[in-house]
């Protein structure tokens, strides 16, 4: 007879292991310049309750090279936050048919990106067409 | 076998990365690009006209849903890559995680709240 | 034509609880032809180079699920994976990930079992039906809805794959909700809102983060991601609406 001992094996770095787990982790880190993006609007909000002066000083910071920066590289991971987004979203929705078929995921992707790209176009052209 | 209560950060997450899907790039290049590097008009962004923006009902809603759901998404998105990188004091990264997110919530109501209009 | 005869180097992990403390390297040198699988190349170490080597294996055509294991640290099927794409580099062959390693290459399988039991993965009639009733009728498209996932075989590969699993052995995991939807999504069932309840615990679909290994490396393309994650609109809604409602069994 036997003895069992079974032997459990550790998962630190486990996201290291496998390029599909890094990506994963890429995939996810967008999320802290959500925030941070989100913090600077609230930093103006705040600003602009504070007074002209206040709200100016904001302003200018975002004229410098450093916020343009910042500025391009949370752009750069907007885009593919709207990327991955859309790529993930078909494993949360139901089976779906139409007309007897399965509605594939290309299709669900590909109708978010869509959405995506006009509603950015549309916003756009309204900040433009209101700012003018 | 007790219910999750996951499903209501899981849902302001999902609101929120789905406003950032659609809006993000476009909102990041105007508000960090285009308007302070005058590629459209500089005075889009001046203190009278997002008075006036933030004064009116929709402009509040707007920048309040953008502001509460970009941190709540950020918030549950956080607080589980801190899980996967192997910190598993789980009581205290949700505290820290959806704390900072209720509070940017609550001083952004309330600044647009008290701004007038 | 005869096939030329190679040899390539095969890295084991092995473990004999007996005598190892921890796991340790042993490599063995196989000879293989053009549509030797790693499952003949470990059969060729027991049969002549090492017989206390330690695998499981059954029907040698991925369709029992037994041979999983870890190869060149990706979660594969031995009988469905062959030394000639490893060939000329060395092959590491470990336990399936995740698990407690008994032996070998044989791992502790036990709590997949006792898990998947406590979900009830057997139809539950919607009502009462006579004999005389005959058979229950599905159209193609009813068919189809399910089909998909009642392909698992059991192999535990997407648990492998899967390092939420690997953190909180506790955790539900994709391909029980494959199974799951399985018999929920069939016409014929009635069983969905007794079988919710492990659905909604934070073991249950919400330990999940929307990995997507688990699709990757199912041998059935179960697609068994789509299938936990789905699941979460549902669990939300249920939770927002079961004041409201009848909901999912709250045990």
């Amino acid at each position: 007879m036997s003895i069992r001992q079974p032997y459990v094996r550790s998962m630190d770095g486990w996201w290291k292991r496998n390029a599909y787990y890094i990506r994963y982790m890429a995939r996810e880190i967008t999320a802290v310049f959500v925030a941070a993006y989100a913090l600077v609007l609230l930093d103006g909000v705040v600003r602009l309750g504070q007074g002209e002066a206040a709200f100016n000083g904001w302003l200018q910071a975002l004229k410098t090279p450093l916020s343009l920066a910042f500025h391009l590289v949370v752009l750069a991971t907007f885009v593919y936050h709207t990327w991955s987004w859309f790529s993930i979203m078909p494993i949360t929705m139901p089976i779906m048919f139409v007309g007897g078929k399965r509605v594939q995921p290309g299709t669900i992707t590909g109708t978010g990106l869509v959405a995506a790209v006009i509603t950015c176009v549309a916003v756009f052209f309204v900040v433009e067409g209101i700012s003018s | 076998m007790k219910r999750s209560n996951e499903p209501i950060v899981w849902s302001l997450f999902g609101a929120g990365g789905m406003l950032a899907a659609l809006i993000g790039p476009v909102l990041v290049f105007i508000t960090g690009i285009a308007v302070p590097f005058a590629l459209m008009n500089p005075d889009t962004m001046s203190y009278t006209h997002m008075l006036a923006f933030s004064r009116h009902w929709a402009g509040k809603s707007f920048a309040f849903a953008v502001i509460a759901l970009f941190m709540w998404h950020a918030a549950h998105r956080i607080a589980i890559l801190l899980h996967d990188f192997g910190v598993h004091a789980v009581a205290l990264v949700k505290f820290g995680c959806y704390g900072l997110a209720f509070l940017a919530t609550v001083i952004a109501g309330y600044t647009l709240l008290t701004l007038g209009g | 034509m005869a096939d030329t005869e190679k040899i390539i180097e095969i890295e084991v992990l092995r473990y004999r609880p007996e005598q190892d403390k921890e796991p340790v390297l042993q490599t063995y040198k196989v000879p293989f032809i053009e549509d030797t699988s790693v499952l003949q190349g470990l059969q060729y170490i027991k049969d002549y180079l090492d017989g206390t080597l330690s695998f499981r294996w059954s029907c040698r055509m991925a369709i029992c699920g037994s041979c999983g294991m870890m190869i060149d640290g990706k979660p594969k099927l031995s009988c469905k994976t062959f030394l000639r794409d490893y060939y000329p580099g060395k092959l590491r062959i470990e336990a399936l990930a995740h698990f407690p390693v008994e032996r070998d290459l044989m791992v502790t399988v036990k709590d997949y079992v006792k898990r998947l039991e406590g979900l009830k993965p057997y139809l539950i009639p919607k009502e009462a039906r006579t004999l005389e009733a005959g058979e229950y009728l599905q159209t193609p498209q009813q068919r189809d809805r399910y089909m998909q996932f009642s392909a698992c075989i059991n192999c535990m590969l997407c648990y492998a794959a899967c390092p939420q699993y690997g953190m909180n052995l506790k955790f539900i995991g994709s391909g029980h909700m494959a199974i799951l939807d399985r018999y929920n999504a069939d016409s014929r069932d009635g069983g969905r809102d007794e079988r919710m309840g492990p659905v909604n615990e934070e073991d249950g679909v919400w330990g999940c983060t929307a990995i997507g290994y688990c699709s990757v490396v199912c041998p059935k393309q179960v697609d068994p991601a789509h299938a936990i994650n789905m699941y979460k609109i549902e669990s939300t809604m249920d939770y927002f609406t079961r004041f409201v409602t009848s909901g999912e069994a709250d045990k």
